[in-house]
């Protein structure tokens, strides 16, 4: 809370419509890309936490955030700054985002890692668990390439992140 | 917290985040000139992306040099000398005869080779990176880590099958191996001062550092029956700032556009 009458809350609600550049369905929130945002008499700093390290879509989203939290009444100055720890994880991903990414014809990214390693992903198109991976390697860094033997779709899902792997 | 660093240690931390993002440079370079040749579109797309991840890997260190008032990351990836290099050996040798935009004749069996034993002994380094006394380096080995499982599984993979697929990919990959183990003297080496960082816990020494990597390729040799090598002493070593003329093209060639324009904003 400040004098401007400008509160966190606000500025989560405008990080709403900052989407991903490649991925219209989602918004960096549902992607669990922010960490912490700091109000302070006019003065934002928001901490995000980038997805892959060689992600693009990195500056753009840099950009739009700023051009999206300007325009809030208020602001005199924005930072938005890339922090490497904690280091995002797919499960940060919210049930939203999961529903968004759905939409976009990707699957989300596997919740758990099983004992032995493996994971299991469902076409996002018919639900069908009877898919194959092309590759794990896809059109972006985030993600992978599988194969529908049900509705003979191809489609993409996100890549499981985690620190344990 | 930069600030209260004294002047040996920083300079034992600006030792190690050099080898650590002029070798992902270098690597990231030579995977590059594979783009659009590898044995089929899968694989383009999947080198590629392990490509793209790499330079991110490397920006991710250059920007940890920027922070300790190095210069821009930009331009310590782009416009450093050979002689302020330190990368190894192993990763500025070129992909093979020919140029890439001209009539390439690369060995995929000798990028497979390269790219196993490269990526295992990142792997080794990152997880010797996971306790740094330098706790943004440690934060970014975290971070590498996550990428990295899917690019060890990725060559892992590739080396396996064409160790063991027929005998004509099993002696070939075999003399790959011989070429890229010749190279790799200096790949383990954290160069002359290595005594101070490991003093500094920057980074396990290079003995624990060899013992993890041992661990991570045991299975996969003894998977395809082929002896663990043995990494030789280092012809020149990299660490120390000595390369061979593939460094120089390799810097020309990949610092050609921003060199056009050192003031453009990209």
């Amino acid at each position: 809370m400040t004098t401007t009458g400008l509160h966190e809350a606000h500025i989560y609600e405008v990080l709403e419509a900052v989407k991903d550049p490649e991925i219209d369905t989602v918004s960096i929130i549902d992607l669990g890309m922010i960490e912490r945002v700091q109000v302070n008499d006019g003065h934002i700093r928001i901490e995000v936490l980038p997805t892959f390290s060689g992600c693009p879509a990195l500056t753009i989203i840099q950009q739009n955030i700023k051009k999206a939290v300007k325009q809030l009444e208020g602001v005199r100055e924005v930072s938005v700054v890339f922090m490497n720890h904690p280091t995002w994880t797919s499960d940060r991903v919210t049930e939203k985002g999961r529903q968004g990414l759905k939409k976009f014809g990707i699957a989300p990214p596997p919740r758990f890692l099983t004992e032995d390693g493996s994971w299991h992903v469902d076409c996002p198109y018919c639900g069908s668990t009877y898919v194959t991976l092309e590759n794990i390697f896809g059109p972006t860094a985030c993600r992978s390439i599988l194969y529908c033997k049900s509705c003979k779709n191809p489609f993409e899902a996100m890549k499981i992140i985690s620190t344990s792997m | 917290m930069t600030n209260e660093v004294k002047p040996e240690y920083k300079k034992a931390v600006l030792t190690v985040l050099y080898q650590l993002a002029d070798d992902d440079y270098l690597f990231s370079y030579r995977g590059s000139e594979w783009l659009g040749l590898a044995p089929h579109i899968e694989e383009d797309v999947a080198f590629s992306s392990i490509t793209q991840d790499t330079m991110g890997h490397a920006n991710l260190y250059y920007t940890l040099l920027e922070e300790l008032g190095e210069g821009a990351a930009d331009s310590l990836a782009q416009l450093r000398p050979k002689e302020e290099r330190f990368n190894s050996l192993l990763v500025e040798r070129p992909n093979g005869e020919g140029y890439y935009k001209d009539a390439p004749n690369y060995d995929w069996g000798y990028a497979v080779a390269r790219n196993f034993v490269y990526t295992t002994v990142k792997k080794a380094k990152i997880d010797a990176l996971k306790a740094s006394s330098y706790t943004p380096l440690k934060e970014v080995a975290v971070k590498i880590s996550t990428e990295l499982y899917y690019h060890q599984m990725h060559w892992t993979t590739w080396f396996t099958q064409l160790c063991t697929a027929t005998e004509e990919s099993r002696s070939r990959m075999m003399k790959a191996l011989q070429e890229v183990i010749k190279d790799s003297g200096d790949l383990l080496s954290l160069g002359s001062t290595a005594a101070h960082i490991t003093a500094y816990e920057l980074i396990e020494s290079e003995a624990v550092i060899k013992e993890r990597w041992l661990a991570i390729v045991t299975p996969t040799f003894e998977a395809v029956e082929i002896a663990i090598p043995v990494l030789p002493e280092p012809i020149i070593n990299g660490r120390n700032g000595q390369h061979t003329d593939d460094l120089t093209s390799a810097i020309e060639t990949m610092s050609e556009v921003y060199r056009s324009d050192l003031a453009a904003s990209w």
